[in-house]
């Protein structure tokens, strides 16, 4: 199996990595990167558990081949919070406080997939029923995903 | 006092490390030098292994160490004793472990996996529970002289004659399919053996202690030289409370290597080895009298626990709490025949034969209480559970809102019902459930020991046997020791998933965390206490009965200006002329009885009651089921973290909504035909409806504060309520799910047609 090499910027920090042509960004995220907070349920793309933001849009990383991410602006759940400050994003702190986890295992996914959707639907005050139609990508066994949505619309509209 | 930390609305100690995604999970741990473990699995239900050929996959670059049946110990793993390691000579279902390969990297695991050569001759498999009862079935088990696994019987009054004394029975069959309990993070395990020979696993099971046990019986080894090592575990629900051998072979693979092993299935795996909830076939009767009392039911099953027992062993012992239990019935009988097939594995879901009896028993409350001429809501009220009463099947019942519960239901039916739209009918159905809330025996010991150390800066430090898989034990345990030292939750520390450290406990399983480990860990709290107080006292030179801790100090009641903090007293105790550190230690083994094979018996020390009302719109055009509002109401006891309650609800109603209509495995030939997420169906965010939850909060007298269990109490009621609803939408009775929409739509023709011949 041949190895390519690639450049990623992740997280603001830029990577030059020779990886297998069938490996997957997800597996560079965690394997390569250390990245682990970025979770593997299923490596089809139905759960929506490997949500990253790749170039600015949300994608399954289980679906993306890593030498096609090549030169790809990549952020993940380890990027999200305060650059400088390392506080929380509102997010994660409407998660924490709103109890919107239990395993957490879809979490990091469930924020990925929110912090975009916030940018995806301009609209405000976002409807619930808007945030549950854009959140159907993401799985959750735990939670009946009511306090994922209480949270949401928490950071959306105050 | 200061603030009470119980009843608050407290985060889950790991959120933080959940939200940044800095936990790590067990498919997260790497060890040094770790190996990656691959398991070959049959691909037939039923079949001779002829012979396995393992020289190509060894000339694999990478490839450390591989086995076959006759490299491992003959011994037999899991709750039945009956499930080889790897298989020598037969393999009895789809998946069944025949080799395994340990490399330095998964792709060169996955390549020798591959180039391993097996030799099978199928054989006729045996893929129907009644077919393997027949005399000329071939026996999956040549050990057994059946595959009848075991026959479960109860019985109390005389349910014949009154089936014969009853005014009205109804009688049906009910189909229960297999589910998955498929959580979020699949199955992994890492065994690594120290220079001393002593082993460490690393592992997401729910019953760290005995696996322990169960695995040392498995791999021949000392229990004593294991150590389980539980990672932060994503989702559960029952899937790891067995030892399964994947577990096994990771630890033969670290033997046979000297290097740390990991296996970790993909979701593919997951649903095709890991175990799933028990499918039931059950013909069951309800009588009545004509006054509405419930008089009697009699229940037979047939349960098909797949190739190897597992825990599909004892589901039986809730199936019968059911049938013998909920509501007031004095007469009744649960009959199960539980049978080895060629079928998947079973074993523990979220409930734990529950959902299934639920479903039957509320399903014929309905429909008795419709023959009866009674509103069904009222049948169930006449007949609900009395606080402090012992059932006759000897569940002694203290606390119990159940009655309450439904009346709080009940009042879904007075809000105006909007008017269905054209080609939609509306519907609204009721459903209660009865479940263990103060632990559940199920094995000689139901305890839980935890220790509180109080440190020289006031630190307290919880370490408990208990696990945590996302319920919330860390911040219930917290809450619980912070009250009662008077501090805040920051200053606790929680500690768990270390045989080698933390004291004994029984697992994860039968809602009993928050009852039993809340108990020690009350237990352990006092003892710390009076040791602080004893302390506090001497230094203060009053009483200990003028002392009260709040904000993280002690003070002389009715003089807040008299008071030392807690790290003064710790230091001023330890550092001193024969001086004492604080570490106190709880163990709460719960007043509850391991039934007998005739399941008699009270199995908790309390239960959890609640009632669910379903208001469901079906599309008659095309048989789609949409579920508008559950409105739930649960006697749980005192609860101490709403949050975390109506987490649990929330939760268990979503993988109702998935049982009642959406989920199943589609099984043929042994084999799992959809396995994947998109093809399986749980319920997403788009599909979930409101959640209205009221709880009734009783007062237990056993519970940590009152509390009683409440993992499991969301999920049973939800599949009955929505058949239920079902029929009041447009008077189908459905005795199968998940309902479907052809399903439906070939009730509703039936429907019509009956009612064309009857015009």
């Amino acid at each position: 199996m041949s190895n390519h090499p690639i450049t990623l910027t992740v997280n603001k920090s830029p990577y030059s990595l020779s990886v297998a042509a069938h490996h997957t960004l997800l597996d560079v995220l965690r394997d390569d990167l250390g990245l682990t907070g970025t979770n593997e349920g299923c490596r089809m793309g139905d759960c929506g558990a490997c949500t990253v933001h790749l170039n600015q849009l949300r994608v399954p990383s289980c679906l993306v081949l890593a030498v096609n991410a090549d030169g790809a602006d990549v952020q993940t759940i380890e990027g999200l919070a305060g650059e400088t400050t390392g506080e929380h994003h509102p997010l994660q702190e409407a998660f924490i406080n709103r109890g919107a986890l239990q395993c957490g295992f879809c979490t990091p996914g469930m924020i990925m997939s929110a912090a975009a959707i916030l940018d995806e639907i301009p609209e405000r005050p976002l409807s619930e029923a808007a945030i549950r139609e854009a959140l159907a990508g993401n799985l959750c066994r735990c939670t009946g995903y009511a306090k994922i949505i209480e949270a949401i619309l928490e950071v959306a509209n105050g | 006092m200061g603030d009470s930390w119980i009843g608050k609305r407290v985060p889950k100690r790991d959120a933080a490390a959940k939200t940044t995604g800095t936990i790590i999970y067990g498919h997260d741990l790497r060890r040094p030098g770790m190996l990656h473990g691959k398991i070959l699995r049959s691909p037939f239900p039923f079949a001779k292994i002829i012979r396995i050929n393992t020289e190509r996959a060894a000339a694999v670059p990478g490839v450390k160490a591989i086995l076959t049946g006759e490299d491992v110990p003959d011994t037999r793993i899991g709750l039945g004793r009956d499930n080889p390691i790897l298989n020598r000579h037969v393999v009895r279902r789809v998946g069944d472990e025949v080799a395994a390969v340990a490399a330095t990297s998964m792709d060169a695991a996955l390549e020798a996996i591959s180039l391993i050569d097996v030799t099978y001759e199928p054989l006729p498999a045996i893929l129907d529970a009644s077919e393997a009862l027949k005399a000329e079935a071939l026996l999956i088990h040549d050990t057994r002289t059946s595959n009848l696994h075991d026959k479960r019987s109860y019985v109390h009054g005389d349910p014949d004659a009154a089936l014969l004394e009853a005014d009205v029975v109804v009688e049906d069959t009910f189909l229960i399919p297999y589910v998955a309990p498929t959580p979020m993070e699949p199955s992994v395990v890492i065994a690594e053996f120290d220079a001393d020979g002593e082993l460490t696993v690393y592992t997401t099971n729910q019953a760290p202690y005995l696996m322990q046990y169960e695995l040392g019986q498995a791999v021949e080894m000392p229990p004593g030289r294991i150590r389980i090592k539980q990672t932060a575990i994503g989702g559960a629900f029952g899937r790891g409370l067995d030892v399964y051998p994947f577990e096994a072979v990771a630890v033969l693979l670290a033997q046979a290597t000297r290097q740390p092993v990991r296996i970790a299935y993909d979701r593919q795996e997951e649903f095709l080895a890991a175990p799933l909830r028990q499918p039931v076939k059950v013909t069951i009767k309800t009588g009545a009298l004509k006054d509405g009392t419930l008089w009697v039911r009699d229940a037979r099953a047939l349960l098909d626990i797949g190739a190897y027992a597992s825990l599909g062993t004892v589901i039986p012992v809730v199936m019968a709490q059911v049938v013998g239990s909920l509501y007031r019935v004095p007469h009744a009988r649960y009959e199960a025949d539980l049978v080895y097939t060629n079928n998947p594995v079973t074993g523990a879901m979220r409930g734990f034969g529950g959902p299934q009896a639920t479903l039957f028993v509320e399903a014929q409350m309905d429909r008795l209480a419709v023959a009866l001429g009674m509103d069904p809501l009222s049948f169930r009220l006449q007949n609900a559970n009395r606080p402090d009463e012992t059932t006759p099947q000897g569940l002694k019942i203290s606390t119990c809102g159940l009655k309450e519960c439904l009346e709080m239901v009940g009042s879904m039916r007075d809000k105006h019902k909007e008017p269905s739209p054209p080609g939609k009918r509306r519907g609204i159905g009721f459903a209660a459930t009865l479940n263990v809330g103060g632990g559940a025996r199920m094995h000689r010991s139901d305890g839980s020991g935890v220790i509180v150390k109080v440190d020289d800066f006031g630190q307290v430090t919880i370490t408990t046997g208990s696990t945590e898989i996302g319920q919330g034990t860390d911040v219930v345990l917290s809450q619980i020791v912070a009250e009662t030292l008077g501090v805040s939750i920051s200053a606790v520390r929680f500690v768990n998933g270390d045989t080698g450290v933390a004291p004994w406990d029984v697992g994860a399983h039968a809602s009993r965390t928050t009852f039993v480990a809340g108990n020690a860990a009350l237990q352990a709290a006092e003892e710390a206490r009076r040791q602080i107080l004893e302390t506090a006292a001497e230094l203060l030179k009053v009483d200990t009965g003028e002392l009260v801790m709040r904000d993280g100090s002690v003070y002389v009641r009715g003089r807040p200006e008299l008071g030392l903090p807690l790290d003064k007293i710790m230091r001023a105790r330890h550092f001193r002329k024969d001086g004492q550190i604080v570490q106190a230690q709880g163990w709460y083994d719960p007043p509850n009885e391991q039934v007998g094979s005739d399941m008699v018996g009270n199995l908790s020390a309390t239960y959890s009651f609640g009632a669910q009302a379903i208001e469901v719109e079906v599309d008659t055009e095309t048989g789609q089921v949409k579920v508008l509002r559950v409105r739930t109401a649960n006697d749980v006891g005192r609860v101490i973290n709403p949050m975390l309650v109506e987490g649990q609800l929330e939760g268990g109603i979503h993988m109702g909504l998935g049982y009642a209509l959406s989920e199943t495995l589609f099984v043929e030939g042994g084999q799992v035909q959809n396995n994947s997420f998109r093809e399986y169906g749980i319920f997403t965010a788009f599909d979930m409806p409101p959640i209205e939850i009221q709880n009734l909060e009783t007062h237990d007298p056993l519970g940590p504060f009152g509390a009683k269990g409440v993992g499991e109490i969301g999920v049973a009621p939800v599949a009955p309520a929505v058949l239920n609803a079902i029929y009041d939408a447009v008077g189908i009775r459905l005795n199968r799910i998940p309902a479907r929409p052809e399903m439906v739509l070939d009730a509703l023709e039936t429907l019509q047609s009956n009612d064309r011949t009857s015009r």
